[in-house]
């Protein structure tokens, strides 16, 4: 469904009723894969996807370990139903980029130079998809390191921004990805340092339009930041337990 | 590296069994609880969620336009993939499909496709032309053992819940655009077993499994039937305990069928 003739420059409302602004609603539930050392489920838009890690565990094979640091290996991948033609199982080029660069992201946020020689699996799948699986991804892939309680600098927070029929828009969806003159711009920062982790995008931007969609860019990677923050803190609220536990002890000691 | 906790629990599982007792404190005969979730997978014909205890098997189904066999002319076709994600267990591993992978696809394949539940001259378009192939991939999530039943579940509530895309006149799939469901001439499903120390255990656990001296499932139908049988792992069954498997199936299938409202 790719409308040719729309303009939001006229019509100031995008085609599924959104401002340019806004992003999609997104969810997430921290630990939902019982088996995984840390893991997340993600909802955005349309994208479905699951995130789990495992380790830092023993690095193989071998030779991938590294004396100075955990390397840390993403697995980005699709279910076959995933998409509106059928992919295809197994990994393809497109597979493998995508979890090179959300691996490279996920360097600079985990202390990874505390677990020499060790490997820390990051596994995320799509089972459903409307453009932006990738920021999905790392959104949920990073929830799910902070889930395993790994020290991390930050969390990652990613979103996408670009331009699609005439205007700057954050978080495009699939028929605005399919624009004429569509921009795609997958971007992902530590929101604390505002260190930007992951940058790709195509299509032709001028720098004024890039400078006015880094700005939104951010801006979104920052309310994507505190769904984190929130999901996670539901999670990780001080539990009942622990409560009483610390309650009892400092009881006891003020009535002595 | 060794798992010497597993190895503990492996062992303790095995003693236990030979009590009549479990792990988990279930009958030797129970299965875990079970819920579906369906349809949240979009862009697919039909998906759906089953959890069985902690293991979470997820399937979805994605009609293609095909090519007739040279042998079936107006008859369309299935295929039935099964995955075991690395994000699911420490212990599975990406990369080409493992034995156990593909003998769990062609497990549940077989009880759908052998018992003649999808009838499959339905998904003819054009004889000699054009025949209907549908995609039904199943990946575990979370494994915790069993999941040939998990698996047959999913697969079989995905078929019978599906959509079936619309047409143009040149046989291409229009998006988004469906008429009319697959209709299911019966609804198999798989019932496997374990032998741990010497008992015959219902629905094993990843534990139960790996303390297993061999494996039995059988798919049973609504009407009646038995659809396929598949013994694994080393071990043996006698016909005594066989027999009573095939028994326990058909009631445990049942059951499942009527929570399910798969009629």
């Amino acid at each position: 469904m790719t409308e040719q003739n729309v303009d939001y420059k006229k019509t100031k409302k995008r085609l599924d009723g959104r401002k340019m602004d806004e992003t999609r609603p997104l969810k997430i539930d921290v630990g939902v894969i019982p088996n995984a050392d840390g893991s997340a489920y993600l909802e955005w838009g349309q994208n479905k996807v699951y995130a789990a890690v495992y380790g830092p565990r023993e690095a193989l094979p071998k030779h991938s370990a590294n004396a100075y640091k955990s390397v840390i290996k993403v697995e980005y991948r699709m279910t076959s139903f995933s998409v509106p033609d059928r992919k295809r199982p197994g990994p393809n080029r497109r597979d493998q980029e995508i979890s090179k660069v959300l691996s490279e992201a996920l360097s600079r946020a985990v202390f990874v130079e505390q677990f020499p020689n060790t490997e820390i699996g990051v596994y995320v799948e799509v089972i459903d998809s409307n453009a932006g699986s990738r920021v999905a991804c790392l959104t949920a892939a990073s929830c799910a390191l902070a889930d395993a309680g790994l020290p991390m600098r930050d969390l990652v927070a990613a979103t996408g921004v670009g331009k699609a029929y005439g205007e700057l828009v954050i978080d495009l969806n699939k028929d605005e990805e399919d624009a004429p003159d569509a921009v795609d711009i997958p971007i992902a920062i530590l929101p604390n340092s505002e260190e930007i982790v992951l940058l790709q995008m195509d299509g032709l931007l001028t720098k004024k339009e890039w400078e006015k969609i880094a700005k939104l860019g951010i801006q979104g990677c920052k309310d994507v930041y505190a769904i984190q923050k929130e999901a996670l803190q539901k999670k990780f609220k001080l539990g009942e337990a622990s409560k009483k536990d610390l309650g009892k002890k400092t009881k006891k000691k003020v009535k002595k | 590296m060794r798992n010497t906790t597993l190895e503990y629990d492996v062992s303790k599982a095995a003693e236990l069994a030979r009590e009549g007792k479990r792990l988990d404190g279930r009958a030797l005969d129970e299965m875990r609880e079970l819920t579906i979730e369906t349809d949240f997978a979009k862009n697919a014909e039909g998906s759906t969620m089953v959890t069985l205890g902690k293991t979470k098997v997820m399937a979805g189904l994605k009609m293609g336009v095909g090519m007739p066999y040279p042998d079936s002319q107006d008859e369309g076709a299935i295929s039935v993939g099964a995955e075991q994600l690395p994000l699911a267990h420490p212990d599975y591993e990406s990369g080409r499909p493992s034995d156990n992978e593909v003998e769990l696809a062609r497990v549940v394949d077989r009880g759908l496709r052998e018992s003649k539940a999808i009838d499959f001259k339905q998904l003819c378009i054009k004889e000699g032309e054009a025949v209907w192939v549908g995609y039904l991939d199943f990946y575990a999530l979370n494994g915790d053992g069993n999941l040939f039943d998990s698996g047959s579940i999913a697969a079989l509530v995905t078929f019978a819940n599906a959509k079936m895309p619309k047409l143009d006149k040149d046989n291409r799939i229009i998006q988004k655009e469906y008429s009319g469901k697959i209709k299911l001439a019966r609804f198999p499903l798989l019932t496997t077993f374990a032998k741990v120390g010497g008992k015959v255990l219902l629905d094993p656990t990843y534990i139960e499994e790996k303390a297993s001296e061999a494996r039995f499932s059988v798919a049973t139908s609504d009407d009646g039937f038995m659809t396929a049988m598949q013994k694994g792992v080393g071990g043996s069954f006698t016909l005594e305990e066989v027999n009573y498997m095939i028994d326990l199936a058909f009631k445990v299938a049942d059951n499942t069928r009527k929570k399910l409202k798969l009629k």
